[in-house]
């Protein structure tokens, strides 16, 4: 099995690695660049704990080969916040106590800044409609539901 | 050990033409898939239900990226063009709004971002939810072969539960819907386990338009989801609603004739008997729905 050198822009830093046809856009974050803050939950597109934008839209990275992502410009978790300047979704998730045990938290963060990317005044049900493929066992989505309308606003 | 251990071991291609790709498949028959978006595909290899050898990505290429439009060719998707960039596109938006809404009930918006519909139609799943909407808008494929590009028509597409016409070496390029007859109206009932995202127990797609030819001056389709080997169009809907004027005893009609056509299995999901009675019930919703907007 061969390896593809790929040439990706992760977080805005230019990255060059080398993967197996076969590894996800997940592990290739998790294990060969070690940014642990995407999540592996369901490994099947379900969950949406290992969300990451991909060229600005939102993806299941246990879903995309690594070496689709050869010229690709990918965020994740760790490349929403600047310096010490929390993302504004980062900020209202944190005043709101939309986060618990956390293992949700990266992917909603991601769904929630690419909702806000492309609708600054989501609704209710909007939102609601964004985050069904992020599933959180612990907050009851109230919480999280209202950092995202508290996030819109800044 | 992994409770879901990563993709099994296989080999990437990403050909640059269709002659490429297609003498690919055919040299490694049985071993070798195309993918698109593998939003099932990956799953059903983590699972190891699949185990290709190879998969060769065909997203690159040529017109597979390209929505285009025309009064006289219609809609043309091609079959890399995702589903929330087909949902947002004005032209679908205008002509073909029953397409859009069954595409938005597809799962979630990150997982439309890498889904297509003709990924949905070439995995010919019974409950592929983009498929009724395809077939009542009389849907055809541009599937390229050994010979060259050809034209195939999605209603006799199917052959069973992830089984179609396609030999080894077809690519499908795109799919195409001509112009629908003015004033067509539609609507798409999913049920699932949960309100939004699951996939069907049973989807009623219905489309109706006027229709000068029929006694009720109204023409109705009707597809399901879920409760047959292959997605089905109801042929007596169509009869009935066409033969009579339509009223709610007709529509009731009609959606007894849906449940009768259908043959649904007990699954994980819901058994037979409810899916038979769901038929009914939902098929005279979406039918009574796409009357009420006729008579607007």
């Amino acid at each position: 099995m061969g390896f593809h050198r790929i040439n990706l822009t992760v977080n805005g830093e230019f990255e060059q690695v080398d993967v197996t046809g076969y590894m996800t856009l997940l592990d290739m974050l998790r294990e060969k660049l070690v940014l642990t803050g995407t999540k592996n939950g369901c490994a099947a597109g379900e969950c949406g704990a290992c969300t990451v934008m991909m060229n600005g839209e939102p993806v299941n990275s246990c879903l995309v080969l690594a070496v689709e992502c050869d010229e690709a410009e990918i965020v994740t978790v760790e490349g929403l916040a600047s310096d010490t300047q929390l993302d504004p979704i980062q900020k209202a998730l944190i005043d709101a106590g939309g986060v618990q045990c956390g293992y949700c938290t990266p992917g909603i963060l991601i769904a929630s800044r690419a909702l806000i990317d492309r609708n600054p005044d989501p609704s209710e049900s909007e939102i609601r409609a964004a985050l069904v493929g992020n599933l959180c066992r612990c907050t009851g989505y109230m919480r999280i539901i209202e950092a995202v309308q508290e996030a819109a606003k800044m | 050990m992994n409770a879901y251990p990563g993709l099994p071991e296989f080999d990437y291609l990403k050909p640059d033409t269709y002659a490429e790709a297609s003498e690919f498949l055919v040299a490694h028959a049985g071993e070798a898939r195309p993918f698109i978006g593998g939003t099932d595909l990956f799953v059903q290899m983590r699972d190891r239900v699949l185990r290709p050898k190879y998969l060769v990505d065909v997203k690159g290429l040529e017109g597979m990226d390209e929505i285009s439009f025309d009064n006289s060719q219609g809609l043309t998707i091609g079959a890399a063009v995702n589903m929330n960039r087909l949902i947002a596109a004005p032209e679908v938006i205008e002509h073909y709004q029953i397409l859009a809404e069954a595409a938005q009930s597809v799962a979630s918006y990150q997982l439309r971002t890498r889904a297509t519909i003709v990924g949905n139609i070439c995995n010919a799943s019974p409950a592929g939810d983009t498929i009724g909407a395809s077939l009542l808008l009389d849907g055809m494929l541009n599937i390229y072969g050994g010979q060259g590009m050809r034209q195939e028509p999605l209603s006799t597409f199917f052959l069973g539960p992830g089984e179609t016409i396609l030999q080894t070496g077809d690519i499908v390029a795109s799919i195409q819907f001509l112009l629908p007859p003015d004033g067509l109206k539609g609507k798409y009932i999913k049920l699932g386990r949960n309100k939004l995202s699951d996939l069907s127990i049973v989807g009623v797609t219905a489309v109706g338009y006027p229709d000068a030819d029929t006694k009720s001056g109204l023409h109705f389709k009707l597809a399901l989801a879920s409760v047959a080997p292959v997605p089905l169009v109801v042929e007596q809907v169509g009869e009935i609603l066409g033969s009579t004027p339509v009223t709610e005893e007709t529509l009731k009609g009609a959606a007894e004739a849906a449940m009768e056509a259908c043959t649904p299995i007990d699954d994980v999901r819901g058994s037979a008997r409810y899916r038979k009675l769901m038929v009914r019930n939902l098929s005279l919703n979406a039918l009574r729905d796409v009357w009420h907007k006729l008579r607007k």
